[in-house]
């Protein structure tokens, strides 16, 4: 330490916390996040919790409650294993998007890391998920947290009045099709998940209420009409084609029961809930890293942090964003945190120091010169795939050497198609940015028919790009499972999306009915 | 802000998800846990440990794209040397290509390892063997007991009277009731007899001394000095000293007519015992002895997996375990516990030997002594002459061991599932008791 920096202590030495200089250093953290940064945040709750408490939050997909699944179990069997043999450390931290904001951090931390992950997640997490346009959109920040304690205790009740195996049945066939159980568009109305719950409620209430066994009694008509004689008229009327199958199940399978529909609905929330956060990886931790990157560095340079600390700092801080060559047998995909933070990184760069091919490729904000501004316009409007199309830099790709490879099975050989020079940027960006649309790199699936008045089969369609099927034995299992909820046959097309010839088709029978058809279900 | 510690929160949040997570995969936990067993040393079998289960059942299917075919396009950090329309061989499948999409299995879930806890693999490897709940049932007898005070009772036998105890009752109730005290009444006759020796005696005075006294003399008659009620007894109480040690032996056969399908049966057989003992001795010690012609000593590897062919004469495995027996157990010591384990063959000049150390010698020293037969298994090898009706040499031997009552009893186990079954028959209440008290 330098003689002019005397005048300010460090905050704390060594490596012990406590909740003493949890609170001053938390502090510190909040008035560099907050004035120099200008983040904006839900008020923040900490929770310190033992490595095994972390492991169990781990293996419920993040979540501090959850209704019990074997899946979850499966998790931390698998965790527990890699964890205890030191293959695999723990995450430092849990973030949770909810308001207050919860971040767990573990007691075995060290004081420096403490602060790492409170910078980290307390404030560069928190601040996406408080801004990002998607998150605003999609997810009930006030809610969650109540949601999740209704569905929780719902599966539990289920599960005592129902069985565990009835439930697991459900549960099963609804995490299948978890991913296919989003809207992608929104919706007029805002989500609210408490009125969800206070209207799960009402709704059984009134079924109760309206219960009533004569109707059961009552003659049917011999000639019943039925409406679904011409099929595009059916498919209006069924809202078809419709990409969410949880939800179509929900409402339209023949066979549930309102439990069931409403154990389907649940999970359809979750899906819904986590699925800013597929569509947000790289910015989000890109995000959450350049923040903490930024608060500890000028914690640093003003010497509240030693600078052991600030080593320990920057030696985890490069651990979390380091990046494997493809040649590497460390290579794993590209590494979102790495990603995302050279990218932020490389905003910052642009702002305030751009070359002449910057002001060329980014005249919006090239030079602009408040760098924090411009990034959190970026986080707050674009998801990684529209925000890897918008700045991705020739800098970058070049610093990267990124490059494109495509691999056409009827070819011999792989072919690049692209790499990091004048010609190749934009086409690598172009494919970096579809590597990260969701709606591209999962399979497109859509309910596009059901004959309701015939014999009752689904018919799905699997719009493949570029000729990629599905893989069969999964897709198998997963229609199983669908077949099992929606009580009759399933069939499963997959369509060339380019040529709309028709490469396989799937037909799974139910297997058990799930729904047990009882009367007046 | 909040700082919120949460440390001390129940843990074990994920217990109801984990007993869920094993429910569902019980099928391939018991082959595995089955498959691990078979390879354990006996020793190790009451230890958790690390299982691997192939992920069918426990698989989560998800509706994605094959992991060949088709046009792929993906963009790769690290370019070296390559420039626009190279052409690269594809990397052998399975490996490499982007990572993610790599894994024969969509998400790189070939096989499922995890650990089980103690009480986990012992439950599945029990379940394994067809049996409901070990810890549940009482097995055998205790052998001793340790008599301790446990405070008073109002019956007993006259040499457990608590004299204290009862004379302090019976003061009580003589103070409570105001039966009178011996001076008291001799005080009084002296007074009368003062009384009626002086000539000058006053009449009335004397006939209410009198009336006292008689008063007195009829309170003492009516309230006893010691009454029943008053009667304490020791109570002691017998608690079931579980004796500290046991040994084990293991007596086989291991000519050639024992298969790898039999030595697996007494093998198991040997792990029920020996996980049946340490559940009730602190230490427990295992002694392997193998015989042909000629029986040693030897150490478990040996004893399971060496070939050694060679005639047999079964009496010599005794001799070698009352030798062993005499050198390091003393039978004041340990409890002694042995298990035969033998295809049935045995020399028959030698069937009257291996009878007479048997009863003679081993059993008097044993608290138990369990034969199994093992046999082929019936569901791979035709039921012939040798599995079915015809007793063997050892069988007939020993049946009129079985009749006497002593510690002893014989059983035939054809299949593994067959083992638990017999091992409860021959470990059950009331047969152990009976074969204890002889």
């Amino acid at each position: 330490m330098t003689t002019t920096d005397l005048a300010v202590r460090p905050l704390y030495e060594g490596a012990d916390w406590d909740f003493d200089r949890l609170h001053t250093v938390f502090a510190a953290i909040e008035e560099v996040g907050l004035k120099d940064l200008g983040l904006d945040i839900y008020p923040n709750q900490i929770e310190v919790i033992t490595s095994e408490q972390m492991l169990d939050a781990y293996s419920s997909i993040g979540m501090p409650l959850l209704y019990r699944h074997w899946s979850f179990g499966k998790h931390f069997a698998r965790d527990e294993v890699l964890y205890r043999k030191g293959l695999r450390g723990l995450a430092y931290e849990i973030v949770i998007n909810s308001n207050p904001c919860i971040s767990y951090i573990m007691e075995e931390n060290t004081m420096t890391m403490q602060a790492l992950v409170i910078a980290h997640a307390a404030f560069g997490h928190n601040h996406f998920f408080k801004n990002n346009y998607l998150f605003k959109q999609w997810t009930d920040a006030d809610g969650i947290l109540d949601y999740l304690s209704f569905a929780k205790e719902y599966v539990s009740r289920c599960e005592e009045r129902y069985g565990l195996t009835a439930v697991e049945r459900v549960l099963d066939a609804a995490h299948a099709l978890m991913n296919h159980g989003v809207h992608r568009y929104p919706r007029r109305r805002a989500l609210d998940l408490r009125l969800e719950e206070k209207r799960q409620k009402e709704r059984r209430e009134h079924e109760e209420r309206m219960f009533n066994d004569l109707w059961r009694t009552v003659p049917a008509k011999a000639d019943t009409f039925s409406p679904f004689s011409d099929r595009d008229r059916r498919r209006a009327l069924l809202g078809l084609p419709e990409e969410n199958i949880l939800y179509f199940l929900e409402k339209r399978a023949p066979r549930l029961q309102s439990w069931q529909r409403e154990l389907l609905r649940i999970v359809r929330h979750l899906s819904q809930y986590f699925y800013p956060q597929r569509q947000t990886k790289v910015m989000n931790e890109g995000c959450a890293t350049y923040c903490h990157y930024r608060i500890l560095g000028l914690m640093h340079e003003r010497g509240l942090i030693t600078d052991g600390a600030w080593l320990e700092v920057l030696h985890s801080h490069t651990n979390v964003i380091f990046q494997p060559e493809f040649d590497d047998p460390r290579y794993g995909g590209i590494n979102p945190y790495a990603l995302g933070f050279a990218m932020m990184q490389d905003i910052e760069r642009i702002a305030t120091a751009p070359t002449a091919e910057d002001r060329e490729w980014f005249p919006d904000f090239a030079g602009h010169g408040d760098a924090m501004a411009v990034l959190r316009d970026a986080w707050a409007n674009f998801r990684d795939e529209s925000f890897v199309l918008q700045y991705l830099s020739p800098a970058l790709i070049r610093k990267l050497k990124l490059f494109h490879v495509q691999d056409n099975a009827r070819e011999p050989t792989m072919v690049v198609e692209a790499i990091h020079n004048e010609r190749g940027y934009r086409e690598i960006r172009k494919s970096l940015a579809r590597q990260y649309d969701i709606a591209w790199a999962e399979a497109d699936l859509q309910i596009v028919d059901v004959d309701l008045s015939g014999d009752r089969k689904l018919v799905l369609e699997h719009r493949a790009m570029n000729q990629v099927v599905l893989d069969e034995d999964d897709a198998r299992a997963v229609l199983q499972h669908l077949a099992d909820l929606w009580g009759y046959e399933v069939v499963l097309e997959e369509i060339d999306s380019a040529s709309g010839a028709r490469l396989k088709k799937h037909t799974v029978g139910p297997r058990t009915i799930i729904g047990q058809a009882t009367v007046g279900a | 802000m909040n700082i919120i510690d949460r440390r001390l929160n129940p843990k074990g949040k994920s217990l109801a998800n984990r007993q869920r997570f094993l429910r569902r995969a019980k099928a391939q936990v018991m082959r595995a846990v089955r498959d691990a067993s078979g390879k354990r040393r006996i020793r190790d079998i009451d230890t958790g440990g690390d299982v691997t289960i192939a992920p069918d059942g426990v698989k989560e299917p998800t509706f994605h794209r094959a992991s060949s075919g088709g046009i792929r396009d993906v963009v790769v950090p690290g370019n070296k040397d390559f420039i626009e329309g190279d052409r690269i061989p594809r990397p052998p499948s399975g490996g490499g290509r982007g990572g993610r999409e790599g894994s024969p299995d969509g998400e790189g879930e070939d096989e499922f390892r995890f650990v089980l806890s103690r009480e986990e693999f012992i439950d599945m490897f029990l379940e394994d063997l067809e049996l409901p709940d070990l810890a549940k049932r009482k097995l055998a007898t205790i052998e001793d007991y340790s008599w301790s005070r446990a405070g008073y009772s109002v019956t007993g036998s006259p040499a457990n009277l608590n004299l204290v105890r009862t004379m302090r009752n019976s003061l009580s109730r003589r103070i409570a009731l105001k039966r009178p005290k011996a001076d008291e009444v001799q005080r009084l006759r002296e007074e009368i007899d003062a009384l009626e020796r002086a000539d000058s005696h006053d009449a009335e005075a004397l006939s209410t001394l009198r009336a006292e006294l008689e008063l007195l003399l009829r309170r003492s008659q009516r309230i006893p000095y010691i009454d029943p009620i008053d009667v304490r007894y020791n109570r002691f109480q017998a608690t079931p000293k579980p004796v500290a040690q046991a040994v084990m032996f293991c007596l086989m056969d291991v000519s050639g007519s024992m298969t790898e399908h039999m030595k697996d049966l007494a093998k198991r057989f040997f792990m029920l015992l020996y996980l049946f003992l340490t559940r009730r001795y602190k230490n427990v010690e295992v002694v392997f002895i193998r015989h042909t012609h000629r029986a040693q000593e030897v150490d478990e590897d040996t004893f399971f997996y060496s070939t050694e062919t060679g005639g047999t004469v079964v009496s010599t495995a005794l001799e070698e375990m009352l030798r062993v027996l005499r050198e390091r157990y003393p039978p004041d010591d340990w409890n002694i516990y042995a298990a035969q384990a033998s295809d049935g063959d045995n020399t028959s000049y030698d069937n009257a030997r291996t009878l007479h150390l048997l009863s003679e010698e081993i059993l008097p020293l044993c608290q138990y002594y369990a034969y199994i037969e093992v046999g082929s298994d019936p569901e791979m090898v035709p039921v012939s002459f040798s599995s079915s009706g015809r007793e063997s040499d050892l069988w007939q031997t020993y049946k009129g061991l079985q009749q006497s009552g002593g510690p002893f009893a014989m059983k035939r186990v054809r299949h593994r599932r067959e083992i638990y079954p017999v091992f409860r028959e021959l470990f059950a209440r009331d047969q152990a008791a009976t074969g204890v008290s002889a």
